[in-house]
């Protein structure tokens, strides 16, 4: 129990791995002990200390003579954190203080005895010496100024001394009789520390030095990262030299190293992200192209911290309000999540499990992250509608629909995972919701399994990239193939999902595809894609907030509606990383060119369309015509004017759209939104 | 999935009516539709008609769960409810019991209810009555059987059960994987 307390032990000072480490209980031993090597030095409490000041002060000058170098050294052990230390400099060696010559060393540790031997005879009259504590500080001050200048490398007050220290150890062990009540052991880890210092301070060097060349941030060579290779990876250092490269690269033309190319700049920064924050060097690529620098930075950073934990309130079962009054009453701390969201409450802390209060069972509340209420506001269901949630479990975004159509009209909870469904029956069930059917297919078999549906919500299996903070394993498992058969998933998982809705229905007709990844491979990319093979455009989500999608990534162009595409960033909205697409649907047929007329590009396309389809298609056909016929006359003739235009550009747009191909794309594309809105 | 047979569904009716008695009528005849029970793998689920049809598009291997699922058929035919029958058989219990907020949790880890963590009970409940189980902020928690009737309950002492546990909302945690 507790802290062990090995009074033979002794604290070592200065900055180390193991600093950070809580301490021994002989810390605070010393507190209460008093110090072995020169007692009486603690006895100034604040109270003395000041009735020590307004006595000089009424003294007036006098004591400024104790500024001679032989008063200081009398005087010097009385200054309260760092006597020894202190007095291990003579003061005319100060300036040529550096790592190398430790050959000073030797003489003061002679002077060291003897001023110990001076503060115990002097410690008898407190009174003078209490008299001058003052001004030595001030001396004290002046002199570590100069310090700073000899070996400067690190800023912070404990590496300077840090040579002092090792004198001091040194001294110790010479004289032996200081250090007999040390172990064996203990001196062989001093030994080690004191070798890990000297590492430390050659590196140190060795920032210093470039520090004074050009006073910015330059590549290390070949060598340096070998040897640094060779070594346990140093976080402090990689992280002063991720912070030194993006200032170069910031404002690369000034502060670029002669010689040197921003992808050599790159490479290293990304070498030292990928050490300091531990992702693979692929991901890091993948998040390199998609945030700018400092942004980058933020979005790595906010994936160390997790999300603050919300819920949502169960309308079915209860008001936000009175949920919020019943939590608090069990003395858990919240707030409502957002102006967005009527439903939302953010936790901050709780004195009860908050998976686990008789409300939670009770189905009053359902714990769910912010993010993932967006999707279903973005579908925004309406009563008495049919539904599909395409990729459901673990049910929060399907109970959040089921609540927000009143239990009235049809869910289809679909997964295609069997384990993964059984928290979605528990979770319907729980909250109330009794108008869902939970379905165990495979999503692309869907619009085979049951078609029509007014609105869709696919909540594609992707990555995981946006969600680094509650599964940190993303940053290392992934590659690239895991992307790009996310992506390939995800655009099959897509096609069904458009072919399950009729654009016909009267109050729908919508799909909304969401991710919680945030590469464009899964995001874009698929919905660029979507836009090509089906009849369908994209349309604003409702949501007012969110980061548009990208219109251009790298070499890629996509659609320009693809602006109405909202992207969550965990460093800007505080949510997990999401993506989120809305779909209109305006015709139910299916672009005929694809079969027709590019059979060779078709079988290159990533995504092979199954003949399946088609057969779907018909069949579909034949379910919604006598439904439908009427409503979809219009429609259709203006589509097969669009077709023979599609047919056209076909072969090219199959591959990458090039610019021109865009450009042609565009009028059409307004062209036909323009009818739409006629319709 | 299938309609129930005559037997089936007497044991199932035998058995709601112990909680709700003759309230089992508004569970079948609603304003707002037809509703109607279906056996679906052992399991007894409550349904509107209109969700029915679109589970009848459902191949059988792949439907997992429609509408609300009451409770099960144990191997000897006998029907067991199901915690996720509460929604239901809440509003219209007509026996309930409440229980103190120091052993609702106690209640909710699976335990019987003993006198003294009994809030309150209605009037003239039997020994043996299905009870529907409440906190005393009127959040139903699970359902019972009466182990003492009304007037007894007042003689016996704090450590005695009052109400036999059968299940709870806890169970949602507890045994998420075998709800349904």
């Amino acid at each position: 129990m507790g802290r062990k307390l090995d009074p033979a032990r002794k604290e070592k000072r200065g900055p180390g791995r193991k600093a950070r480490k809580q301490r021994g209980a002989e810390v605070e031993l010393a507190r209460f002990l008093p110090p072995e090597a020169d007692p009486g030095q603690r006895k100034l409490s604040s109270h003395a200390r000041r009735r020590s000041a307004k006595r000089r002060r009424a003294a007036g000058e006098e004591p400024r003579g104790g500024r001679q170098p032989g008063v200081k050294k009398q005087v010097s052990p009385s200054k309260e954190i760092l006597p020894k230390k202190v007095v291990a400099q003579p003061p005319h060696c100060q300036s040529g203080f550096s790592d190398g010559n430790s050959k000073w060393l030797t003489p003061a540790k002679a002077k060291k005895i003897q001023s110990e031997d001076n503060n115990v005879e002097l410690s008898s009259d407190g009174e003078e010496e209490e008299g001058i504590w003052e001004m030595e500080e001030e001396e004290e001050d002046g002199s570590s100024e100069e310090m700073v200048d000899d070996y400067g490398a690190s800023s912070s007050d404990e590496e300077e001394l840090l040579p002092i220290e090792k004198a001091a150890l040194k001294q110790k062990s010479d004289r032996g009789g200081f250090s007999e009540d040390d172990s064996e052991e203990e001196e062989v880890a001093e030994e080690a520390s004191r070798q890990k210092k000297g590492q430390k301070e050659e590196e140190g060097a060795d920032l210093q030095l470039n520090m004074d060349v050009d006073e910015q941030f330059k590549l290390p060579t070949d060598e340096q990262i070998e040897r640094e290779t060779a070594e346990p990876p140093d976080l402090h250092i990689i992280h002063q030299r991720i912070k030194g490269n993006m200032e170069v690269l910031q404002d690369f033309g000034v502060k670029r190293e002669e010689g040197r190319t921003r992808q050599e700049y790159l490479a290293l920064l990304r070498r030292d992200m990928a050490a300091y924050y531990s992702y693979s060097d692929f991901l890091l690529k993948k998040l390199m192209d998609v945030f700018p620098l400092p942004e980058l930075i933020n979005f790595l950073e906010a994936n160390e911290v997790p999300r603050p934990v919300t819920i949502r309130t169960n309308t079915l079962k209860t008001r936000r309000r009175d949920l919020a009054q019943a939590l608090i009453n069990r003395g858990v701390n919240l707030d409502p999540l957002g102006k967005w969201s009527k439903t939302g409450l953010v936790i901050y802390d709780s004195s009860v499990p908050i998976g686990a209060t008789p409300e939670y069972l009770a189905g009053h509340y359902m714990l769910q992250g912010a993010s993932s209420l967006l999707p279903v506001m973005a579908l925004a269901p309406q009563e008495n509608e049919c539904i599909l949630d395409m990729c459901c479990a673990p049910g929060g975004k399907t109970s959040y629909i089921a609540q927000l159509m009143k239990n009235t009209g049809m869910i289809l909870a679909n997964d295609s995972s069997a384990e993964r469904l059984r928290s979605v029956v528990g979770n319907l069930h729980r909250l109330g919701v009794t108008n869902a059917v939970v379905s165990n297919c495979d999503g692309r078999q869907f619009p085979k399994v049951l078609g029509g549906f007014d609105r869709v919500l696919l909540d594609a299996p992707c990555s995981g990239t946006g969600v680094i903070s509650k599964d940190p394993a993303v940053k290392t498992n992934k590659d690239e193939k895991d992307i790009l058969r996310c992506a390939h998933l995800q655009k099959e998982l897509i096609l069904s999902a458009i072919d399950s809705v009729n654009a016909a229905s009267e109050t729908g007709g919508y799909i909304v595809y969401c991710t919680c990844s945030i590469t464009v491979e899964e995001n874009e990319w698929v919905v660029d894609y979507a836009l090509k093979k089906r009849n369908v455009r994209l349309v604003a989500t409702g949501l007012d907030f969110g980061k548009e999608g990208f219109t251009r990534f790298k070499e890629c162009h996509f659609h320009p509606s693809l602006k109405s595409t909202r992207r969550f960033y965990p460093h800007t909205h505080n949510m997990d990383g999401f993506f989120i697409a809305k779909f209109k649907k305006f015709s139910n047929a299916i672009p005929k060119a694809q079969k027709g007329e590019e059979p060779a590009v078709e079988a290159a396309s990533p995504l092979p369309v199954p003949d399946t389809i088609m057969e779907l298609q018909s069949k579909k056909k034949k379910l919604e015509g006598s439904k439908v016929a009427k409503g979809q006359k219009k429609p259709q003739s203006a589509l097969k004017k669009r077709h023979s235009l599609q047919a056209q550009r076909r072969p090219v747009k199959a591959g990458q759209p090039s610019p021109q191909v865009l450009r042609a794309r565009v009028p059409t594309r307004k062209k036909r939104r323009v009818n739409q809105n006629e319709q | 999935m299938r309609p129930l047979t005559e037997a089936e569904t007497r044991a199932l009716f035998e058995k709601l009516g112990k909680y709700i008695g003759e309230n089992i009528q508004l569970l079948v005849d609603r304003p707002d539709g037809t509703y109607c029970f279906r056996l679906h793998r052992d399991r007894v689920y409550y349904v509107s008609e209109k969700l029915l049809k679109v589970a009848t598009s459902i191949p059988r291997d792949s439907l997992v769960a429609l509408g609300t699922c009451f409770g099960k058929f144990t191997k000897t035919q006998k029907f067991r409810l199901n915690v996720t029958a509460l929604d239901f058989l809440a509003p219209y219990a007509k026996y309930k019991v409440w229980v103190k907020p120091g052993s609702e949790q106690s209640f909710l880890y699976g335990n019987h209810v003993l006198k003294s963590g009994l809030g309150r009970i209605t009037e003239n409940t039997a020994q043996y009555q299905g009870v529907v189980v409440y906190s005393m902020a009127d959040i139903p928690l699970g359902f019972g059987v009466a182990a003492k009737s009304t007037q007894d309950c007042r003689k016996v002492d704090p450590m005695a059960i009052v109400v036999f546990h059968q299940a709870d909302v806890g169970e949602y945690v507890r045994s998420e994987d075998t709800l349904t």
